[in-house]
């Protein structure tokens, strides 16, 4: 498992918009540098992140990224949500050589 | 202008008589011209890649007109170090139900592949405005394009300079 860091607010005031910051440890290796032996090391990069919100009535999008391997190495992402209510942030990675991993952070709207 | 002649006639490597001197100077001249001339056509078939941004802009949007405005591309126009350069993509939209952002992307001229990262917005996005952090190989033209949820697409782009390249070859 790789580490993620992910920041909410703690306490967030109903229907306020709210910065939300994930970062996964990854090396997002290009597929274009060359190793030690000089041959070309094979790309491994994080394709796919996706942040969904379930308040109960539904899962739905915040913000979904497709990654190229000019994404800096630890890929790190802040975007925006409504805060509406509570409810379950899930974060999803996804990459090459099956590289996937979920994390599930709890939204309490105050 | 005067330092090129002088080198000009040190090439020579001979003493000359003021006729021949104001021709060979002629001459020099002439050659520098040529030489700065060839050096920008080499130059020009070089950066061949606006094109391919271009390209790959128009392969994003389906062809559709990509209008400047609305979209902010954040990013310091010097770039100490190429392998982490942080980036805010903010686009000026309400984001309320019938008007908003549904798709924000990147590009840029000179990485070994224009496509940088392509982001969805999805209902519960409350805010037009993400952040990444990107590598980039060398000085470079980027490209922000947002496509609103009625179908326009707007962009923004910035020039950078990268002092350290992101180490790609």
């Amino acid at each position: 498992m790789a580490r993620a860091l992910i920041n909410i607010p703690p306490s967030p005031k109903r229907g306020e918009v709210i910065e939300i910051r994930a970062l996964i440890q990854h090396p997002m290796e290009t597929g274009y540098r060359p190793g030690p032996d000089g041959k070309i090391l094979p790309r491994d990069i994080v394709r796919r992140f996706t942040c969904r919100f379930n308040d109960g009535t539904g899962d739905e999008l915040v913000v979904s990224t497709e990654m190229f391997p000019a994404i800096a190495a630890n890929p790190y992402f802040a975007f925006y949500m409504m805060a509406t209510g509570s409810g379950t942030l899930t974060f999803t990675w996804e990459g090459d050589n099956g590289f996937a991993q979920t994390e599930t952070v709890a939204l309490k709207v105050a | 202008m005067r330092t090129r002649l002088s080198s000009a006639t040190v090439q020579t490597g001979e003493p000359v008589a003021p006729g021949r001197r104001r021709m060979l100077l002629a001459l020099g001249a002439g050659v520098g011209a040529s030489v700065v001339l060839r050096r920008i056509a080499t130059a020009q078939t070089a950066i061949g890649t606006p094109d391919e941004l271009a390209a790959a802009i128009r392969n994003y949007t389906g062809g559709k007109p990509v209008l400047p405005g609305k979209v902010t591309l954040d990013i310091s126009p010097i770039v100490e170090n190429g392998n982490s350069v942080p980036v805010t993509v903010t686009v000026n939209s309400p984001m309320s139900a019938t008007d908003r952002v549904s798709a924000i992307a990147i590009f840029n001229e000179r990485n070994p592949q224009r496509d940088v990262a392509n982001f969805k917005l999805g209902p519960r996005a409350g805010r037009a405005a993400v952040s990444t952090r990107i590598r980039l190989a060398t000085s470079q033209k980027l490209v922000a394009v947002a496509m609103m949820s009625d179908g326009t697409c707007w962009s923004h782009g910035v020039d950078v300079i990268v002092a350290l390249a992101a180490c790609i070859e």
